[in-house]
This record gives structure tokens, sequence and C-alpha cells, in this order.
């Protein structure tokens, strides 16, 4: 008995190192299709699998070298993603990008001390943005103070620039994610004068009452939310049912998909969300995804989310991860590149709409130029807004720019007390 | 046959009283301990440092803590996350606060700590028992996870309320942070879980663990027989927290590296070590072994055969995986109700006759 379960073990062990070593391009997905976090995580994962799958498809890979994307399932869960991270990282990975804030900050000294470099676009730790201290990681084209800022100067426009005696209440998952915005959004009330309220949700967030029943009570102007999972589509229920004026209701983008206004059915019409891509089908790249995914049958997951707006954020990041190993390969000259080669190409990666148009995804996402030193973008990001009859989003503003002049001090604190922490000494100098 | 004790005489009564009377348990143990000391640090790499072994011993730490409490003194704790997470902050402190001290002294200092909450949280103990007392520690549970999540001054401002463990080092060698090499957080999680279950062998066979015993078998009668109610509960308390205390410490500092108090510290991880607990066997401190290696090692396990060798899509196998472990507990609870280290002294029992039964 023993002796078989050692046998199995070396077995799994040897078909596991197998099955990932006749590739050359390794992307892990570290994704989650379980527990009350996989309403987000299963588009994400889709998006991310099927736009490599398409790259595989059509052109063949990258560069002539076929990509391979080994799925390991972290349900949102730091202990979980360690395993995948140590599991997956023998096999050649190039890059993570494991779209969980709590394990972001797990992997941050780890992917530093193995030279792979990490993606975190629109989550993870904000101050990464300062390539000068985070060397590995990169978050481009948005992060969490890019939005917060970016939903208060939209309240700006809509107020006419004046939001003295507002009242702003931010619902937040009570985890690194969540907090990650309160310190951009107090300096904002301290600038423009309006009064914050912040009302943590524990994890995962079905519980609710006592949060939306304070806000019945204090009838706040404004309500932004930094939810994920399951707690978005309770918050939004909720928010119907105590009928809060939707429109004054904002969620960052990870609180913006079809799966968390859905169960609210009429209710949720006129709820807006951030987005710093563009959302829907109407791009051509959907027509190759059809003609050599979908129809053929390799489609990840079970095709229930093909272009909704987190399956949409899964396919712009594996596209941005498409390019920057492009970039790397015509700048090294070779079709293999290595993690540290990758991470050069992330830095020198320029995204131009010119590009994108290219790409099939004309205006999808905004232009950016990677540098040594600015490793977060320009950090601009769109309003969406739910049509609950006609089940789409619709945006309702252009790309918004963030208050650089807030944001980047902040950044440049957070980092240099991390720098401080860990010893770590400026680049790009 | 294996188990042969004719023969094998002992002339003292320390001989007598030892941990692993039976010649063969006793070899038996050298070789495990040289194996473990002596080997396995050598062969280890990081994907089995940091999901096989580091993980297994640090639970194991803590469901040793745990069988002290509810398996020998009878008293139900479900505040094992929370006491964790009082020991990983407490050592995130100290980390942060006096970085030139060796490491294994702010680990044990942080299980002390530790031990004073949970006397403190102990104290209702004296008036309520069984499903209540669950609940009075249940209370300790969410109260701490709220405390760690409310004051700032536990993570040291950060902005998003996670700790990150910096680099600290034992003899020169980096043990917490990202550049410690594999075998260095093995072997640090080893001593310290071989230094706690030495103390926890000893304590639960001499005079305390009599009397944590005559507790939880009915209190009253010990109180008649000269048992204090109140020092032995406090005590197990104590030495109970202080063991989650340092496995919190460890769980954090060496295995995670960064931490965020209602993820890694909440309600599940309390289930879990009290599952360990009841799998393993209530009362036996092989049986604390016996539970976190079966709930750390057998997911690990079943991912590696389902998605790695036979290739099923992620999801399924984590669904299954999830079936398989409950199906398998609840088939092993009611074919061996006393946990898996009865399923041990049973068999143990067989081998002394075989291959020749009455």
């Amino acid at each position: 008995m023993k002796q078989t379960f050692t046998m199995l073990a070396a077995a799994a062990i040897a078909a596991s190192a197998a099955g990932m070593a006749q590739a050359d391009l390794v992307v892990p997905n570290l994704s989650y299709r379980t527990g009350p976090f996989a309403a987000g995580g299963i588009p994400y994962a889709d998006g991310f699998s099927d736009y490599f799958t398409l790259l595989n498809e059509r052109d063949g890979g990258i560069g002539g070298e076929k990509i391979v994307v080994p799925e390991c399932e972290t349900a949102y869960n730091t202990e979980k993603g360690v395993e995948c991270y140590e599991s997956t990282k023998g096999s050649g990975a190039l890059i993570y990008n494991p779209l969980s804030t709590g394990i972001t900050y797990q992997l941050i000294p780890r992917v530093t001390a193995d030279k792979i470099p990490m993606y975190t676009p629109g989550y993870g730790r904000t101050s990464a943005a300062n390539g000068k201290v985070f060397e590995w990681v990169f978050n481009y084209p948005a992060n969490y103070w890019d939005g917060a800022s970016v939903a208060i100067k939209y309240l700006l426009q809509e107020n006419g620039g004046d939001l003295n005696g507002k009242k702003v209440a931010l619902v937040y998952h009570n985890s690194a994610y969540g907090k990650e915005p309160i310190r951009t959004l107090e300096e904002l009330s301290k600038k423009h004068g309006f009064t914050l309220s912040l009302l943590p949700v524990d994890s995962p967030g079905q519980e609710q009452k006592s949060q939306w029943l304070q806000i019945r009570r204090d009838k706040p102007d404004y309500v932004l939310m930094w939810g994920w999972g399951v707690m978005n589509a309770v918050a939004i229920q909720e928010a119907a049912n105590i009928r809060f004026p939707m429109e004054n209701f904002i969620g960052i983008w990870w609180s913006g998909s079809e799966n968390d206004v859905n169960p609210a059915g009429d209710g949720a019409n006129g709820y807006k969300a951030l987005t710093f891509h563009g959302v829907g089908m109407d791009y051509p790249v959907y027509d190759d995804l059809k003609t050599y995914v979908y129809d053929a049958g390799k489609k990840a997951g079970a095709g229930d989310q093909i272009g909704s707006a987190v399956y949409s954020r899964g396919m712009y990041a594996a596209m941005v991860v498409a390019e920057a190993i492009r970039t790397t390969q015509a700048a090294v000259g070779s079709s293999k590149i290595t993690p540290p080669q990758l991470r050069d190409g992330m830095e020198a990666l320029a995204l131009t709409p010119e590009r994108l148009a290219e790409l099939g995804l004309p205006n999808f996402g905004q232009p950016f130029q990677a540098t040594c030193a600015d490793h977060g973008g320009p950090g601009a990001a769109m309003i969406k807004q739910w049509d609950a009859s006609a089940k789409k989003w619709n945006l309702i503003t252009d790309f918004i720019e963030p208050d650089h002049d807030v944001l980047d001090p902040l950044v440049l604190e957070d980092s240099a007390a991390y720098a401080a922490e860990n010893k770590i000494a400026e680049r790009c100098n | 046959m294996l188990y042969r004790e004719a023969g094998d005489f002992k002339a003292t009564y320390r001989d007598d009283s030892q941990t692993f009377p039976i010649r063969f348990d006793r070899t038996g143990y050298y070789v495990l301990m040289a194996v473990a000391f002596g080997v396995v640090p050598f062969l280890i790499n990081d994907y089995w440092a940091n999901a096989v072994f580091v993980p297994f011993l640090i639970y194991a730490i803590a469901a040793l803590g745990l069988n002290i409490l509810t398996g020998y003194c009878g008293q139900v704790s479900l505040g094992t996350g929370g006491f964790m997470a009082v020991g990983a902050y407490a050592c995130y402190k100290l980390m942060t606060g006096f970085p030139d001290v060796n490491i294994f002294f702010h680990v044990m200092l942080a299980g002390g700590i530790t031990a004073m909450v949970g006397v403190l949280f102990g104290l209702p103990s004296l008036r309520i028992k069984g499903f209540y007392l669950a609940v009075a520690t249940l209370a300790a549970q969410f109260f701490l996870v709220w405390l760690f999540n409310k004051v700032p001054w536990f993570y040291n401002y950060s902005a998003s309320g996670q700790i990150n463990a910096p680099e600290r080092t034992v003899f020169g060698i980096a043990v917490t942070g990202a550049n410690t090499p594999a075998w260095a957080k093995y072997l640090f999680c080893l001593v310290i879980l071989f230094i706690v279950a030495w103390i926890a062998r000893n304590l639960t066979r001499g005079s305390i663990g009599r009397q944590w015993m005559a507790i939880r078998d009915m209190d009253i009668a010990a109180e008649i027989i000269g048992v204090n109610p109140l020092r032995s509960k406090l005590s197990a308390f104590a030495v109970s927290s202080f063991f989650i205390g340092i496995a919190g410490a460890l769980f954090f500092a060496v295995y995670l590296g960064a931490a965020e108090v209602g993820e890694s510290f909440g309600i599940n991880k309390s289930f879990l070590v009290l599952f360990m607990v009841i799998i393993g066997g209530l009362g036996s401190i092989f049986g604390s072994f016996a539970g976190a290696a079966f709930l750390v090692l057998l997911p690990v396990f079943l991912k590696n055969v389902l998605v790695g060798m036979l290739g099923w899509p992620t999801d399924l196998a984590a669904h299954i995986e999830l079936m398989i472990i409950g199906a398998l507990i609840v088939t092993f609870l009611i074919l061996e109700p006393h946990g898996l280290a009865q399923l041990w002294r049973v068999t143990k029992e067989k081998l002394r006759l075989w291959p020749f039964p009455h």
C-alpha cells in the first residue's frame, strides 16, 4: 500500500513535469474556477486561455513558438497560490498573473528572488507602478489608486467641479484588495472637501445587510464599491432593495461584470462601473476567435462567458503578455526567451493605437509606453453603465485621466517604505 | 513477529517508562529522525518544501497544540485560527521592532504572547463547558480577527493591512523572506516541531498531563481527588496556545511570507485544525501528526494525480478533490471513530501476534 502510494506520487510528478517540458513559451494561468470568487475567476481564466489558443491556432504561436498555458486552481486562496506558484515555476514559467491581490503580495518577494516577472493589470500592489523599486512587477495600464481617482474625477465632472459637502461611502471587501483605495480616497476627500465613510464587508461578502442599512440611514450622495466575486452581486441586490439610486453607485472594474448585475435583474439598471478597456464583442478579434477557437471546439471552460467584461479583461492581459513576448523576441533576436529577458521586454513594451487595430482590438485599451521607472502606465479609465433591458454595458465617458498630483507622491511614499523594509536600492538612476 | 516484546528486558524504571518501550518502535523512531534530519534536507527542493513539508510541519505543531487542549484536557476550542493570528502578528511586530534578534527567539516569544492571550480567553472555561465553551472560543476567533483588521498598529499602518515578513536569519542563514533556501525553511520548522513534540509528549505523560486527563474524564471526580481545575485548565490553555502561537508565527513568517488576517487565520483555519485533531485521534501525539499529514498531503496528492497525471480540468479536479476528502473523512469516522491513531494502535496489536494469532 505504502509502496503503491509512493509510486503513484512519483508517477504523478513525472507526468506533470513531462507534460510541461514540450513547449517553449510557458505562461501559467493561476486561475480559480471554484469557491466564492469563481464568478470573477472563470471568465478571466477563459479569456486569458482563449487568446493564447487563438495565437497558437491562427499564427502558430508567437514567433513560431507555441504557447502553453498550464492552469492551476488557487480558489483565491493564498496557500494554494503558493503551491501553484512552486509547482509551475520549475516548468520554465515566463510570467505570472495570479488575479488575486493577496497572492500578488505573497509572490512579489518570491518572483523577485526567482527572477520571474509578474503582471498584475488593474490589481495587486499599487505602488508596484514604481519600477525603480519593484523591478519584477508590472501593473500597467491602471491600478486601484488610479481607479479611485478616476471615480472621484467623474463625480467632480457630474457636479460641476465641486464636491464640497458631499458624502461618499466606500463599500469594500475587508482584505488587502478592498483596503487599497482608502488612502487615496482620504487624500482626495481632503483635497475636494467631501466626507468619506468606510463600510468594510467581511470576506466572502454574502452578508451585507448592516452595511446597507447604514447607507439607508446616512444617505450618502455616492457609493463606491471595491468588491469581488459573490460580494458584488449581493451588494447590487442590496442597493436595489433599499432603492439606492443606481446611477450614484460606482464599482471598480472588478465590480463590473455581467455576473454581478444579472442577479438583480431590472433593479441593477443604471449601475456604473469603471473599466480600463472596451466592452462588448464589436471587435474584429472576435471573428478570429470564433473561427479558430470557439467553432473549432477549443475554447476554455464552458464557453458561456465569451465577450463578458471580465472575459475581455483576461483577454486584455493575455494580449499584453503576448505583445511583451513579441517585443522581447524582436529585441533578443531569438524566438526562445527567458524570464529575465521577458522582464526587459515588459519594460520596453509600447502599445500604440495602430498596433491595437492590427490586433483586431481598435481603441480597446489606452496606448502606453512602459519605461524602467514607469511600470504603471497612464492609469486612465472609462465609466460604463449597465442597461438592464438590453443586458449590456454602455461606455458613457471617454478615458478619464487620474489625478497624478495626488497619486504620484502616494506611490513614491509607499514604495519607499517597501524599499526601506527590504533594503532595495533604487534602479533607473 | 515485528513487534516482538519477548526478550526485550528492562532492568530499570527509566527503561520501563521510556516513550518507545518496544525495540522495533524505538529503532523506527531513530531511523525516521535520521532520515528527517540527515537525508531530507539534502534532497528537498522549493516545491517539496513549500507545498508539502513546511505546511505539514507547521500544521502538526498547531494540531499538537489543539490536541493538548481538546484531546487531553477536553476543552473544545474553535479559536485556533485567532490564536494563530496572535502568534503571527506578535512575530511580525517583534521582527520589525527588533530586527537584530535571532528569529528563533521571536517565534518563541510569539508563542509566549499567545499563551497569555490564550489564558485570558481560557478563563470562561472555569464556568462553562462543552458546546458553550466552543461558542466562547468562537467569540475569541472573531474578536481577534476583527482586532487585527481594525487596529493599524498591528500591521504597522501599511496601506493594504497586509503583513510582510522581512528577511531574518539564524546563524547567518535566512529562514524568512524570499531568499530562504528550501532546506533552511524545512530544518527550522522541523527543529521547532521536534522540540514542541518532545515537550508535548513528556508533559502529557507526567503529572500535569494526568491532571488534564482527569479533568477531561470527569471534572468533579478530578476535583475530589485533589486536582485543581483552575490550574489544570488554564495550564492546558497556556501550553496549547503557546504551541498554536508558534505555529501561527511560522505559518506567517516562514511559510506564507505575507499574510492577511481574515484570509489566512479565519474560522476555516480553526475548523481545519480541529478536523486534523479529530481525524488523527483525540488525545494522541501520533494522531496530531497523522491528522496533519492526512489533511495537508492528501489534497496536494489528489491534485497531482487528477490534474498532473490524468489531465482533468482544474475546476473538476478541485470539486472532486473536495468530495473525495469529505467522503474519506466520513468513512474514517464511521469505521474508526477514534481516528487514525486508533487505527495505528490496532495495527500494532495485530502485528505483535502476526503471523501466529491465537
